[in-house]
């Protein structure tokens, strides 16, 4: 394989086997901020044991998130140098925003929340709860603020001077609140919020199964499925309002997510299908007009498809369409699992569910699943580019790193992650066997 | 020497990898000191003496990799990319030593906990050496095209003097972390730390020695601005003053002193480092002319000015945190049920 491939195939998987935690810490740590604020209202000592709990599981998911973090930090100069030297003056600032506003807000604070039980007092503690869940909000602002520049560049010009070509800033703001940045970053916060409240949710729904931990379980669940439920909804929202975005923004890809190829005519919504790229037909089953409806709100608008595109200036369609539409199925049954949840346990009836209790437990995947297809809609759906219109990836490679060199890194990547993750499922395992420390005196707090 | 922005620039980035170097190197040296406590309390206690802040300490080195790229994006492309196979072991490093110190204490088991502890330490050290074996070649020269590429093999970079000032690096964090395990412990383990810091002493001054005399001998751009400007053999006097300090104050008992003696030298050396590059960057050698130079290798005033803005509301905050955080972990490590 050439580097190019090899190189793409090392960010796709380094970067996705790293979102696997932060939507975890980004979502847990919102939960953690209602737990112990729930504690500190209550002093109830059940909310000391859940907040104890999780904080422990929210320490292995943060640990992985750091080990694995810092090889994207780093990754842009390894493989992407050219592309580095291309966006450094734009895309830069917005990674040097994250590391001063965000990682040691969050680092910092984790200290406290990890390890400071003894030497602060319940309200301290508290506000470093706060602190590192903002910092991992944070993060998520200026990480997808720069990913953001990357779609729908903004506040830059582009400058040769010599032998190199490269964008710089104009307007700072203009860059940051660039017309994809808003959108995004919503949509991702629901994503993460989605991922944390149904670890909660599946947990607790399988210490019920078992029959043990049962209050605590209760409890638990609830606060999952309450953010659960805001989260999914807003998240419709989100999805619509970054979906129509994308028809502004990027057409190409629009028209990727659902395989349309005529330059000018109303766009079908499939349920599911197979785009047949050669012929540039979709085979499946389909709500006719409905894209153009949402888009435009006439089931008989134009939308402009990929004909207004010559091919190499197309995304790769058949993947762009299968990873959004697993994406919007799992957001449409995550919709279901919470307010299924949500109605069964205002009837009273959730806790003899165990039909429902098994779905909940086996939920989890689900925000991760879309999470991830989601990102590679995102990647993908901007492909040829790395920087939208502007920076081609086949332009954006490391001159100087052969094949042989990513190859080898590429192995060792995968040999060190497989085993990071057989860990990290075997550790987090015997965290949720062991369970909750329920004894009823609160240990530790200084009064 | 003029202070322009691209000047303060070079300040600020400097700045961040020193906070990185006075930080995690202790953290670094306790890691590479950890094989040297036998039992598994005592493993235990230095883990746990690096326990709430390594994690913040590594934020110095993310972020000052942020501010290269942000600042001087030409030195983070050709730097990354040309040193690939390097920087990719010091990930791979990084990565097992962050889990190491996660996944250690989670289970009981003897060959569980030595394979940690083996990963955490080898780890350690691979780091410390890796990082100094970067800074040596960006000091002595490294083959750079008109386009700022890099033009030599993984196997160059390990040439006799980067592989010298890799092995002092190493020599600086056991120095600077067998200081930082006598402040956190008490007991055996701080007469043992006690051992360890007199041989780390003696170990560090070997090799700055050498350093010190190859570098004069072999890189003698790298002492150009301190033969133009004669007031910066403050630098090495200081950083020599900042170490016989270390003994002394261990003698009267005053450790926090003799750590923040540690410190002193720590930053001394890298303000030396700093001062001898400027104006460059990256050395190129043999075509000096194709340097990286805080010039070429920046980025537009705009962004430069944007960022100083940045970093003028960030960095107070960014000392207040780690000040508290030092405040509150402050006195001797004691092992409790949240601990590693």
């Amino acid at each position: 394989m050439d580097v190019l491939t090899l190189s793409r195939l090392q960010f796709g998987f380094t970067v996705g086997f790293h979102y696997i935690f932060p939507v975890l810490s980004i979502g847990l740590g919102l939960l953690l901020v209602i737990m112990e604020g729930m504690y500190l209202r209550t002093r109830k000592p059940l909310y000391h044991a859940m907040t104890h709990f999780w904080v422990k599981i929210f320490g292995l998911v943060f640990a992985l998130g750091v080990a694995t973090g810092i090889v994207m930090e780093f990754q842009f100069g390894t493989n992407w140098s050219t592309y580095s030297r291309y966006v450094g003056d734009v895309f830069g600032s917005a990674l040097a925003a994250e590391g001063i506003f965000a990682f040691f807000l969050e680092s910092g604070f984790l200290a406290i929340l990890l390890f400071g039980w003894n030497k602060v007092g319940p309200k301290m503690h508290f506000f470093a709860t706060v602190m590192v869940a903002l910092g991992a909000h944070f993060s998520a602002i200026w990480i997808v603020v720069a990913n953001s520049w990357q779609q729908t560049p903004a506040g830059h010009h582009v400058v040769t001077s010599g032998l190199a070509t490269r964008a710089e800033i104009v307007d700072f703001w203009q860059m940051v609140l660039n017309p994809s940045s808003f959108d995004r970053i919503w949509h991702v916060f629901m994503g993460c919020w989605q991922a944390g409240a149904f670890f909660v949710i599946s947990v607790s729904a399988w210490y019920l199964l078992r029959r043990r931990h049962t209050e605590f379980a209760r409890i638990s669940l609830k606060i999952g499925l309450m953010v659960a439920v805001i989260a999914s909804m807003t998240q419709l929202v989100s999805g619509h309002s970054s979906a129509q975005n994308v028809a502004e923004n990027q057409p190409a890809k629009l028209a990727a997510f659902e395989g349309h190829y005529p330059s000018a005519a109303p766009a079908d919504m499939y349920l599911f299908g197979w785009v047949d790229e050669a012929n540039g037909a979709v085979h499946g089953v389909k709500l006719p007009g409905m894209l153009s409806f949402l888009v435009n709100g006439s089931t008989d608008a134009p939308i402009t498809g990929l004909a207004s595109f010559p091919p190499d200036q197309r995304p790769p369609v058949n993947i762009v369409f299968q990873t959004y539409h697993v994406m919007v199925a799992v957001g449409m049954a995550l919709i279901l699992f919470s307010w299924l949840g949500l109605i069964c346990w205002w009837r009273g009836t959730l806790w003899e569910k165990r039909w429902l209790l098994w779905v909940l437990v086996v939920s989890v995947l689900l925000p991760q699943i879309a999470n991830q297809v989601g990102w590679i809609t995102a990647e993908v759906g901007r492909q040829p580019y790395t920087v939208y219109g502007l920076l081609r990836t086949s332009e954006s490679l490391s001159q100087v790193v052969t094949s042989g060199e990513v190859l080898s890194s590429i192995v060792a990547f995968a040999l060190i992650y497989a085993l990071l993750f057989v860990l990290f499922i075997y550790l987090l395992n015997e965290k949720i066997q062991t369970g909750p420390d329920e004894t009823p005196e609160p240990e530790g707090h200084r009064a | 020497m003029n202070l322009d922005l691209n000047s303060i620039w070079f300040v600020l980035v400097g700045g961040l990898f020193a906070g990185y170097a006075v930080l995690d190197g202790f953290d670094l040296g306790v890691g590479a000191l950890h094989l040297f406590a036998r039992s598994d309390i005592d493993r235990r206690m230095l883990l746990n003496s690096i326990g709430p802040v390594w994690d913040g300490n590594e934020v110095w080195l993310v972020t000052g990799g942020g501010a290269l790229f942000a600042a001087f994006p030409e030195v983070y492309a050709s730097v990354f990319s040309g040193f690939y196979l390097a920087f990719m072991l010091l990930l791979f490093a990084l990565i097992f030593r962050a889990v190491a110190i996660e996944f250690r204490s989670k289970r009981p088991g003897a060959t569980w906990r030595t394979s940690w502890d083996i990963s955490f330490s080898a780890a350690s050290i691979l780091s410390a050496l890796l990082i100094g074996v970067a800074l040596g070649n960006i000091a002595y020269g490294i083959p750079l095209d008109a386009r700022h590429e890099f033009a030599g093999s993984f196997l160059s970079l390990l040439n006799p003097y980067a592989l010298l000032v890799g092995v002092t690096t190493v020599s600086l964090f056991v120095m600077h972390g067998a200081i930082y395990v006598v402040i956190k412990t008490e007991g055996e383990l701080n007469a043992r730390a006690r051992h360890w810091t007199r041989n780390g002493i003696i170990f560090f001054v070997i090799m700055y020695a050498v350093t010190t005399m190859v570098t004069l001998l072999y890189v003698p751009h790298m002492t150009e601005l301190i033969r133009a400007y004669p007031v910066l053999f403050v630098l090495p006097v200081l950083n020599v003053l900042a170490i016989a300090n270390i003994p002394r104050q261990i003698h009267r008992g005053r450790e926090f002193q003799a750590f923040l003696s540690s410190c002193a030298a720590v930053f001394a050396l890298l303000a030396l480092f700093g001062f001898g590059m400027y104006p460059d960057m990256v050395f190129s050698s043999p075509d000096a002319g194709n340097s990286l130079t805080i010039y070429n290798a920046a980025s537009s005033a705009p962004t430069l000015k944007i960022m100083l803005i940045i970093a003028a509301m960030g960095v107070p905050l960014v000392l207040a945190y780690t000040i508290s955080i030092y405040w509150i972990f402050r006195g001797k490590v004691k092992i409790e049920s949240h601990s590693y």
